[in-house]
């Protein structure tokens, strides 16, 4: 009997097995699935390679040339003469270049000090990578600046002129919304405006990043400098917009800093925010591939 | 011993009833959108599939992410603000093979009818296309539009790129035959 019922289950499950395999074809796929583990990484975390002033953790992929246009605007409080700002503007130009995904090489020229600038940023890892699942990313920046400006009533030479920065990005992206980023920095000076002023500097950033719609995200950022010097220099608060167009991102802003290099926001910006010492500011970037991608 | 002969030609019928199916982990889907200013092209070679000689059943499943652009920017954005692929992380086909012969084994015409499901939204389809039935290799081919509207995926509000409201859609797959 048993041994008929054996038979019976061999030969019904003979036909019921390719039946029940047919309905279940996509779901076999599904459970075999690589979707959820190849590909966890966030497509990005910010909308631009710049935060506001300093950098994100964004880089472009790799044979990306970032073409930047930045201006900040006098204070708005400076009144209708001044046009609230507009008369003078700090601008920079520069360009950035992804040697490879995780290498990105910077260049740029500042009217403000007419200061020239240079950056390495290397990331270190990858949001959700497969192998750790860590679920920040980290990116390196050293940053190099050289004020050309002429002074003739100080002997300057090439070391005098020389500012650095060094700066570890810590990011999350949330959820799909929201972004968070840390950045612990270190800034170095050559020359001090002080003989009793100190050359090195320590500071922390955090920043922002919140998608209101497809195309459009509000960021801030903030910088606490952790300095006993009490030289009218403040700590470096803005927010701002970012509005995407394909290649194209435009981030308009409102901060208390002039300058555009950590190396010169950081140790000298002078306005108080709340007290109206904000300037308007924008930054342009357009993306250029240059490299077909691997 | 009838029995456990009878048993073993039972297994023997299961074994081959399995060995229909074939599979495909390297089957391409390409689409294609032409628009006046620009056109965009990305392939994908990541996609896996089914068919079921037996009973026609065929499904293929596409990860989203796995497209490659031509510029990298623009595979961002397709993710994030077009296919949405955090939420619909794949593209999914279930259906059936109809209108063509087993033994033929010269390229035929054939029909693939069944649920086309891109982000989130799935809609019917009846896909004509070629299919070439080798010793243990299947190969199919097909080309079909797909509206960008019937899946509800919308163009960003502010100005971006060019992109035509229905693109061209290629899939080329070659099924192995599973070895058990």
């Amino acid at each position: 009997m048993t041994r008929k019922a054996l038979l019976l289950f061999f030969l019904l499950s003979n036909f019921v097995l390719p039946a029940g395999a047919q309905e279940n074809l996509l779901d076999q796929l599904k459970s075999e699935s690589k979707a959820d583990s190849d590909w966890k990484s966030p497509t990005s975390t910010f909308k631009a390679v710049r935060l506001i002033n300093g950098h994100t953790v964004e880089t472009r992929r790799k044979g990306n040339l970032e073409f930047l246009i930045s201006h900040r605007f006098g204070r708005v409080n400076t009144g209708a003469y001044q046009f609230f700002g507009m008369d003078q503007a700090n601008m920079r130009l520069g360009l950035d270049y992804s040697l490879e995904d995780w290498l990105t090489l910077g260049i740029g020229r500042n009217s403000f000090n007419k200061l020239y600038d240079g950056f390495v940023k290397i990331g270190i890892h990858r949001q959700g990578q497969s192998k750790t699942n860590l679920p920040i990313s980290i990116v390196w920046v050293s940053n190099t600046s050289v004020n050309t400006l002429r002074r003739p009533e100080l002997p300057m030479n090439l070391e005098r002129r020389l500012r650095y920065s060094h700066q570890m990005l810590l990011a999350s992206k949330l959820n799909q919304l929201a972004a968070i980023q840390l950045m612990p920095t270190y800034v170095h000076q050559n020359l001090v405006s002080e003989r009793s002023g100190e050359n090195g500097l320590f500071a922390l950033g955090a920043g922002a990043s919140y998608r209101v719609t497809r195309s459009i995200h509000v960021t801030m950022e903030y910088y606490h400098r952790f300095t006993n010097e009490n030289n009218g220099s403040t700590n470096p608060l803005s927010f701002g917009v970012d509005i995407e167009t394909g290649g194209h991102v435009f981030q308009l802003h409102l901060t208390n800093s002039q300058q555009m290099t950590e190396t010169g926001f950081l140790p000298s910006t002078t306005g108080d925010f709340f007290k109206g010492d904000i300037h308007f500011g924008f930054n342009i970037t357009r993306n250029f591939q240059l490299t077909k991608p691997d | 011993m009838k029995n456990i002969i009878l048993t073993i030609i039972c297994l023997l019928t299961l074994a081959t009833a399995r060995a229909q199916d074939y599979k495909t982990e390297t089957g391409e889907v390409v689409f294609f959108s032409s628009a006046p200013v620009e056109d965009i092209k990305a392939e994908n070679n990541a996609v896996t599939g089914l068919f079921n000689t037996q009973t026609g059943s065929l499904a293929f499943l596409v990860p989203i992410k796995a497209f490659r652009f031509p510029k990298s920017l623009m595979q961002e954005h397709f993710n994030e603000k077009f296919m949405e692929s955090d939420t619909y992380p794949e593209a999914t086909f279930d259906g059936k093979l109809t209108g063509y012969s087993q033994s033929e084994t010269g390229s035929q015409d054939a029909h693939a009818e069944g649920k086309l499901t891109i982000h989130g939204v799935t809609v019917n389809y009846d896909i004509s296309g070629t299919l070439l039935i080798d010793d243990d290799q299947i190969k199919m081919e097909a080309v079909f539009p797909v509206k960008l509207e019937d899946h509800a995926i919308q163009i960003p509000s502010v100005l971006f790129y060019n992109i035509a409201e229905e693109v061209e859609v290629t899939a080329n797959f070659v099924f192995e035959e599973i070895k058990k």
